[in-house]
């Protein structure tokens, strides 16, 4: 933005604010007259985000604007500020959606990776503009300021038109003549000084505002008093959001974390049925516990590979013995083997069992009104205590010569407690929850690298068998895969050594209160 | 940032005009360029409908006590910005000469400004003073305009020795034939020959035009409002010269050298 700009939006709903126009012109006296500033100019305006607004939430706003055969890409901070533009080589733009690694290198890739991550940019907004332009002149027929009158017509995620915003843009040097043609323009009718940006208004045409991600389980506010059955129908409900909002990005393998999310949706459901079962209508939980087995166990394979390919850069990095490029085989082989486990993954997330389960378990969900006790607060109370024991229980039985196993059970164990404290977190001070959960989620990061570096050196045995039954490993790619399990090994040592302190933090008196303390809800 | 001059010692053979025309070009290539209007008479200021006057003068601007930043103005030319003329500019020798290192003080000045800016141009008063000696010091290119006259081309001679002369920093120079009359034998011989005979010489030659001397009515560059004409495309040759010369780098937000 420029300095000393000021913005305008016309109240005229239909656009034209032509009437708005011809009295701004007629302002003109002795020290101020009005130009046209040449010809309109045309612009095809896309807005871009990850699906979950990272950009929106670091306070900045990616837009594609292509103007006659010229494009480039421009990114702004929360005051309108550029942060970074690049201007697309013969005005080719990218295939939308797309990574910001897949960007054309320079100033907005550089700025746009970090804050995006392993999530793709999506179009989220279009809209095409016409802008003209009028100059306000002064006695000398100098030009002292320039105002842009912006009509933009929404074409997604809603057809729409905008009232017309009109941009005041002071030349340098003339701000006090051109804040008093600022003020005359904000005090004519039908003139309003206050305005959403045009990717607000655009969201706002279809019902929609940025920031807006559907089925946060966790968002849920319940109130202590409230029947649990109902409560847990609406975090159900919301984790069933999150589960269709999720689908079609899975469907279109937009990136890896629609099924990341759509798969953490399956879990906290699968957990609450096992954990809060009972309080739902009878046989509810039982019924569908199984149906919902089968949509995780379907979406597994699939997320084990991704998890592969994700890592294998680094993966490659770490080979000390081997060169990185001997584990090429592995990776096409890992990308063959995902490709063939996410077309499983597609037909069952297409078919009718799952369109079936989506339909039948909503409509179960929405009638729990029968169900009067216990409290939220009570049921929240006995089952965080419960997990709670179950997890100190579980840790304490294991010693030096534990299998994994027993490692890997105590992990479930406190997954369990970690969703209950989080689905019922709305019950708590989010300060004390976060000190409650601090001691399990360091246990929680210790117990997960120890098993996911068990799962993943057993998974590396079996494709090096595959891959040497498909002959499709030369011995150089089996040796490096050999280094990769290896340090895997080492992962699981290392993770191993801190589990007896994690786990005594975890135990100790001070963690034990904390714990405790979010199992004793105020009921007010 | 690059500092470009327009300078000679003689005055109306068409530095302002030049200065004016160049910074139009090099912004319409997309560079962010500050002209500043160092003659008192103000000419550059007036093409460009500005006010001759700086508020505490040119005393305050070279003194520090007001940074130039504050004192510019925008052009009707989007990305071409001004730093007007002030009469008291006719004092700035007085000014200088009180300054430390007066020969260095200009590009001092315009150090700060590297930033916002890609290319400075220095409209020149006629003489040889402290003033000049700073101009030439701070610039990276002399643009020195010649009436096509063997006096000219000795005045050029002695500006190429006194520049010479420079401990350290030496701008280039590169002169070029304005005022142009072909229907005179002696302008039309130099500017045939000594473009072949001398690499500070350009090979653009401005004409001289009553469209150039319309541009004080027109209040614009005549690149800008007249650019078919012949005089714009010598000012065009003229800027793809300098720009050469200068070694500009490409405008922010293109790819490649100029």
């Amino acid at each position: 933005m420029a300095p000393g700009q000021r913005e305008f939006v016309l109240a005229d709903a239909t656009g034209a604010g032509s009437d708005v126009l011809r009295a701004l012109t007629a302002t003109g006296h002795d020290s101020l007259a009005w130009a046209n500033g040449g010809a309109v100019r045309s612009r095809r305006c896309t807005w871009l985000d990850t699906f979950d607004w990272r950009l929106y939430r670091a306070g900045l706003t990616l837009e594609q604007v292509v103007s006659g055969s010229q494009a480039e890409l421009v990114l702004t901070g929360r005051d309108g500020a550029v942060v970074a533009t690049e201007r697309l080589p013969g005005g080719r733009k990218p295939s939308w959606p797309s990574l910001a690694a897949e960007l054309p290198a320079g100033p907005v890739q550089a700025a746009l990776e970090p804050v995006t991550g392993l999530r793709a940019l999506i179009p989220v907004a279009r809209a095409t503009s016409k802008v003209a332009e009028l100059q306000a002149l002064n006695s000398d027929a100098k030009t002292i300021a320039r105002l842009a009158v912006d009509r933009v017509a929404v074409t997604f995620p809603a057809r729409t038109s905008l009232p017309a915003r009109l941009t005041l843009i002071p030349v340098r040097g003339y701000q006090a003549q051109a804040d008093k043609v600022g003020r005359a323009i904000g005090d004519l009718p039908g003139v309003s000084a206050d305005r959403d940006s045009v990717l607000e208004a655009a969201l706002a045409a279809a019902g929609g505002r940025p920031g807006e991600v559907p089925g946060k389980a966790s968002g849920i506010h319940l109130t202590p008093g409230m029947p649990a059955a109902r409560a847990l129908s609406q975090i159900l409900i919301a984790l069933l959001d999150a589960m269709e909002a999720n689908l079609p990005g899975t469907l279109r393998d937009i990136d890896t974390e629609f099924l990341h999310d759509l798969r953490v949706a399956v879990r906290w459901t699968r957990s609450a049925l096992k954990l809060c079962g009972d309080a739902l209508p009878r046989g509810l939980a039982r019924q569908y516990a199984a149906e919902f087995r089968w949509l995780g166990d379907l979406t597994t394979p699939t997320r084990d590979f991704d998890v592969f390919l994700l890592g294998y850069p680094a993966m490659a990095a770490s080979l000390v013995g081997a060169e990185p490029d001997e584990l090429i085989p592995f990776r096409d082989h890992l990308t063959r083997s995902r490709a063939v486990a996410y077309r499983r993954l597609t037909a069952g997330l297409r078919s009718a069992r799952f369109a079936r389960l989506r339909t039948n378990w909503r409509a179960a969900l929405t009638d729990t009104r029968s169900v009067r006790r216990p409290t939220v607060a009570q049921l929240a109370d006995a089952k965080i205590a419960a997990a709670h024991r179950k997890a100190l229980h579980g840790g304490s039985r294991i010693t030096p010569a534990s299998p994994p196993e027993s490692l890997h059970d105590l992990r479930k164990r406190c997954k369990e407690l970690r969703y209950l404290v989080e689905m019922f977190g709305s019950l708590h001070d989010p300060a004390q929850r976060w000190q409650a959960v601090r001691e399990l989620k360091a246990l929680q990061d210790c117990l997960g690298e120890y098993q996911d570096a068990d799962v993943q050196r057993a998974e590396i045995r079996a494709f090096a068998a595959q891959m040497m039954a498909e002959r499709a490993a030369p011995a150089e790619t089996l040796l490096a895969m050999g280094e990769i399990a290896a340090s895997l090994a080492e992962a699981m040592a290392a993770a191993r050594a801190q589990f007896d302190s994690r786990f005594a933090d975890f135990a100790g008196p001070a963690s034990r209160r904390r714990m405790a303390a979010l199992a004793r809800t105020d009921p007010s | 940032m690059k500092i470009l001059a327009t300078y000679n010692i003689k005055g109306g053979v068409g530095k302002t005009a030049t200065a004016v025309n160049i910074g139009y070009l090099a912004v319409r290539d997309g560079y962010r360029v500050l002209l500043w209007d160092l003659d008192p008479q103000g000419a550059a200021s007036f093409l460009f409908r500005i006010k001759p006057r700086v508020k505490g003068g040119g005393k305050a601007l070279i003194r520090g006590r007001r940074a130039l930043d504050d004192a510019i103005k925008g052009t009707d030319f989007d990305g071409l910005d001004l730093l007007p003329a002030d009469f008291t500019y006719r004092n700035l020798d007085l000014v200088l000469d009180a300054a430390k290192q007066p020969a260095k003080r200009l590009a001092s000045l315009l150090a700060p400004l590297r930033a916002e800016y890609d290319i400075v141009v220095l409209d020149c008063p006629p003489s040889i003073s402290l003033l000049s000696e700073s101009v030439l010091h701070a610039a990276d290119l002399l643009l020195v305009p010649l009436i096509p006259t063997t006096l000219s081309v000795r005045t050029l001679d002695q500006l190429t020795e006194f520049v010479a002369g420079f401990n350290g920093h030496q701008p280039d120079i590169l002169a070029f034939f304005s005022m142009l009359d072909r229907r005179k034998k002696l302008h039309a011989d130099i500017v045939r020959d000594l473009p072949a005979q001398r690499q500070d010489v350009a090979t653009a030659a401005i004409p001289a035009l009553s469209v150039i001397e319309q541009m004080s009515v027109r209040r614009a560059p005549v690149t800008a409002f007249a650019p078919r004409t012949a005089a714009a495309r010598q000012y065009r040759e003229l800027w793809r010269e300098a720009r050469e010369r200068a070694r500009l780098k490409a405008p922010p937000g293109q790819a490649g050298t100029a």
